[in-house]
C-alpha cells in the first residue's frame, strides 16, 4: 500500500489514519447503541488513541542527532503546521478554554488575540531566521550569536523556567482526563498520563515528537469541532454555527437583561465548592478597559514569540522558505479551534439559559434541576452545583455554578448528544494537552543535554553517548514535572499565563535583537535575560504577597515590566560596553540572507 | 550600496509593514472597544465581539501567508532565494 519513502507519503499515511479514527469513532456509536457503558467508551477511546501515539513513537526511533533534535529537517511545511499547531493547543487551550469565555466574556478574550496575534511576531521577527541558523535549540542562537558559555547557560535557564512551569499544567490536565477517563485515583492517573508522554519522545526525540504530534492534531480537531457542528445543529443554531450564531448572542444579551446579574452575599458564596463560578459577566459586551485588554494580549504575544518549545518546530523545515510558510499554517490550524471556542461557549450557555430550549435550567424549579441526569453526574465530579440562595424554589441566575472545564467537557452530554462525543472529547483533551507536554520536556531535556551537557560539560560526547543523555533528562524533568503536579499547585491556566510572562521576560528581547541589531553583544546578553527573568519574577512574587503593582500590571502581565528591564538594560549594557567583534557581525550578515550554507553544520 | 544592504533594507521595510497592520488589528482597534461594539459587524455579531472571536485571528493568518509571499519576492530579487522545493 505504501511505496517509496515515508515524507512523500505523508498525506496517505494520514489520510488512512483520520479514515481510520472515523471509523473507529462510528464502531464506538454502534457500541453505544448495543449497549456498551460509558465507561468502557471513554476507556477505548483514551486507550485507543495512546496506544496508536506509541506505535509512531516506536516506529520513530532514531540513532541520529539531527533526526534527534530537529526531526532530519524535513518536515513539509503543511504537516509542520499541523504539529506546531497540537504542540501549540494546551490542555488550556482544549478544556479550559471555552469556559474562560463563557464566564469572562471580553477581558478574557485578550487570550485568543495575543495567542494567535503572537505568530505574526514570530513569522516576521525569528522563525526564518532562527532557521537558517541551523541551530538545535533555542540557547543554541543566543550561545553562538553572542559568544560564550554563560549567555549559552542564561539561556537555557529561562528556557527551564518558563517551559517547566508550562509542563506541569500539561501533565496535570492528562492526569486529571485520564483519571476521569480510566476512573483510577488523580495521583496515580498522572503518571499514566506521564507514561503516555514519554512512549512518543523517548525513542525519536524530535522526529517521533514531530508525527505523533501530527496524529493528535487530526484527534483533537475531529474532537473539537465535531460536537460544536452538531450542538448548533441540534439547537437549530444554524448548520455552520462560526457564521450563524449572531442571533443566539444577541438572544443571550436579551437574556441576562432578562434575569440581571444578582450578586451572591459572600456567606452564600462561600457554600459554593471551590473552582465553581456563576455567570456574572454580559457574554458579548465590552467589559474590561483598553488596556487591561490590550496589555494582556501584548504578554500573550510577546511570550508566543518567545517560547522555546514553539521556536524549535521552525528548526525542522526543510528550507528558510518553508519556516515561514509554516508560521502561516501553524496558526491556520490554531484558527480552526480558536475560532470555534467562542461559539461553544455562546451554545453552552444558550442551551443552559434559554428557557424555550428543553435543556435551558435557569427559571426551573431547583427540585426539578436536582433530578436531572446530567445535573447529578456533574454534581458528582464536582463541575455543577446549584442552590437556592432566596428560597423561592426557582433557579435564578446568580444560583448556578458551574466549573470552566465544564463547558467544553458537559455541553455535549447536556445537548443530549450521545456519549460516544463525550469519549471523544476526553481523547481530544488527552491529545492536546500530551502534544504540548512532549513538545515542553522536550525542548528542556534538548536544552540541557545539548547545551549544557554537550556543548559545555563534555564536548567531546559520541552521538550515542549524547543521546542517551538526553533520553534520560527526559525520562528525569517527566518525573519531576508529574510529581509537582500531583501536588496541585496552581489552576492549569494560571500556570500557563506565567510560563509566557516568563518566557518574554527573559529571552524576546536577546532574540529579537540578536537578529534585529547587529550592536547588541554578550554583556548585553547576559544583562537583558538575567535582569529581565529577574525583575519579572520579582514583580510575581511582590503582586502575589499582597503589592500592589504599577501601571495596571497584575500577576498575569507581569512579563511586560519583565521585558521591558530586558529591554533597557540590554541596550544600555550593551552601548557601553565594546561592539561584537567582526566575525559575529559577519555572522549576523549571513543570517539575514535566506539562501547559502547554515551558520552551525548539520550535525554539530 | 551592496547587494546585501539594498536586501535588508526593503526586508525591514516589509517588517515596518507588517508591524503596522499587526499592530492596528491587535493592539489599535482595541484601544476603541466599546465603542466599536456598539456598531454591527460581520454576520450580525457585535464589532469588537467579532474581532476577538474571527475578526483578527483570520486577519493574522492572512497576513503571515501575504508575508511569506513578499518576503520571497524580496528574496527573488536580489538572487537569495533557496533552491529547492518546500
Amino acid at each position: 500500500m505504501i511505496k517509496g519513502n515515508f515524507i512523500d507519503n505523508l498525506p496517505r499515511v494520514y489520510g488512512i489514519y483520520t479514515g481510520g479514527f472515523l471509523g473507529f469513532i462510528i464502531i464506538m456509536a454502534i457500541g453505544e447503541q448495543m449497549g456498551m457503558t460509558a465507561k468502557t467508551i471513554g476507556i477505548c477511546f483514551v486507550a485507543f488513541t495512546v496506544a496508536i501515539y506509541a506505535i509512531i513513537g516506536y516506529l520513530s526511533r532514531t540513532a541520529q542527532a539531527d533526526a534527534y533534535y530537529v526531526a532530519g529537517r524535513q518536515v513539509p511545511t503543511v504537516f509542520n503546521g499541523m504539529a506546531t499547531a497540537a504542540d501549540w493547543m494546551s490542555g488550556a487551550s482544549f478544556v479550559a478554554m471555552a469556559g474562560g469565555i463563557y464566564f469572562k466574556g471580553y477581558g478574557y478574550m485578550a487570550l485568543l488575540v495575543g495567542w494567535t496575534g503572537g505568530y505574526v511576531l514570530v513569522a516576521s521577527l525569528l522563525a526564518p531566521y532562527l532557521r537558517k541558523f541551523g541551530c538545535y535549540t533555542v540557547p543554541d542562537f543566543i550561545g553562538t550569536r553572542y559568544g560564550g558559555n554563560l549567555t549559552r547557560f542564561l539561556a537555557v535557564v529561562v528556557l527551564t523556567v518558563a517551559s517547566f512551569t508550562y509542563v506541569t499544567a500539561q501533565i496535570n490536565a492528562t492526569g486529571t482526563i485520564a483519571s476521569v477517563a480510566l476512573d483510577i485515583p488523580f495521583q496515580y492517573a498522572v503518571y499514566v498520563g506521564l507514561i503516555s508522554i514519554l512512549l512518543c519522545s523517548m525513542l525519536g526525540g524530535m522526529r517521533g515528537v514531530t508525527w505523533t504530534q501530527v496524529a493528535q492534531y487530526i484527534v483533537l480537531i475531529i474532537a473539537y469541532l465535531l460536537p460544536v457542528f452538531w450542538i448548533s445543529n441540534k439547537i437549530g443554531a444554524g448548520f455552520f454555527p462560526h457564521f450563524m450564531l449572531a442571533d443566539e448572542v444577541a438572544r443571550i444579551g436579551e437574556l441576562e437583561q432578562q434575569f440581571g446579574f444578582v450578586k451572591n452575599a459572600a456567606a452564600d458564596l462561600k457554600t459554593v465548592p471551590k473552582g465553581l463560578a456563576g455567570i456574572t459577566k454580559a457574554h458579548s459586551a465590552v467589559n474590561a478597559t483598553p488596556w487591561g485588554f490590550i496589555s494582556l494580549a501584548l504578554a500573550m504575544m510577546m511570550g508566543t514569540a518567545s517560547l522555546p518549545h514553539v521556536m524549535m518546530r521552525y528548526f525542522t523545515t526543510p528550507s528558510v522558505k518553508a519556516a515561514r510558510k509554516s508560521v502561516g499554517w501553524s496558526l491556520f490550524f490554531i484558527f480552526l479551534l480558536y475560532s470555534s471556542a467562542p461559539m461553544l461557549a455562546t451554545l453552552s450557555k444558550l442551551s443552559l439559559m434559554d428557557p424555550n430550549l428543553s435543556t435551558g435550567i435557569i427559571g426551573k424549579s431547583i427540585a426539578d434541576v436536582q433530578a436531572i441526569d446530567w445535573y447529578q453526574n456533574w454534581n458528582q465530579a464536582n463541575l455543577m452545583f446549584v442552590s437556592d440562595f432566596n428560597g423561592n424554589g426557582t433557579l435564578e441566575l446568580n444560583e448556578f455554578f458551574m466549573g470552566g472545564k465544564a463547558v467544553v467537557l458537559a455541553t455535549p452530554e447536556i445537548a443530549g448528544l450521545p456519549y460516544v462525543i463525550s469519549g471523544l472529547v476526553a481523547a481530544g483533551g488527552m491529545a492536546a494537552a500530551m502534544s504540548t507536554a512532549d513538545g515542553l520536556i522536550l525542548a528542556i531535556a534538548n536544552a540541557i543535554s545539548h547545551d549544557v551537557y554537550y556543548k559545555i560539560i563534555d564536548p567531546k560526547a559520541e552521538t550515542a553517548k549524547r543521546l542517551l543523555v538526553a533520553r534520560v533528562l527526559l525520562v528525569v524533568i517527566g518525573f519531576a514535572g508529574a510529581t509537582i503536579a500531583a501536588m496541585e499547585i496552581q489552576g492549569i491556566l494560571g500556570s500557563v499565563i506565567w510560563a509566557f510572562d516568563f518566557a518574554m521576560s527573559g529571552l524576546f528581547f536577546p532574540l529579537v535583537l540578536g537578529v534585529w541589531w547587529k550592536r547588541a553583544n554578550k554583556e548585553g546578553a547576559i544583562a537583558g535575560m538575567a535582569l529581565g527573568l529577574i525583575s519579572g519574577m520579582g514583580y510575581l512574587i511582590w503582586v502575589r504577597s499582597g503589592g500592589s503593582g504599577f501601571l495596571g500590571i497584575t500577576q498575569l502581565t507581569f512579563g511586560i515590566f519583565g521585558s521591558a528591564v530586558s529591554l533597557v538594560s540590554m541596550v544600555v549594557v550593551s552601548l557601553i560596553t565594546s561592539e561584537p567583534s567582526a566575525a559575529t557581525q559577519r555572522m549576523v550578515d549571513e543570517v539575514r540572507v535566506p539562501s547559502g550554507k547554515s551558520i552551525l553544520g548539520k550535525q554539530h | 550600496m551592496s547587494k546585501q544592504a539594498q536586501h535588508w533594507e526593503k526586508t525591514r521595510g516589509l517588517l515596518m509593514m507588517t508591524l503596522a497592520i499587526w499592530f492596528v488589528f491587535s493592539i489599535g482597534i482595541f484601544l476603541f472597544g466599546a465603542e466599536m461594539n456598539e456598531v454591527t459587524g460581520p454576520f450580525g455579531y457585535p464589532l469588537t465581539y467579532w474581532f476577538t472571536c474571527q475578526g483578527s485571528l483570520g486577519i493574522f493568518v492572512i497576513l503571515i501567508f501575504w508575508f511569506a509571499n513578499r518576503q520571497e519576492k524580496i528574496d527573488e530579487e536580489f538572487g537569495f532565494s533557496e533552491r529547492g522545493d518546500d
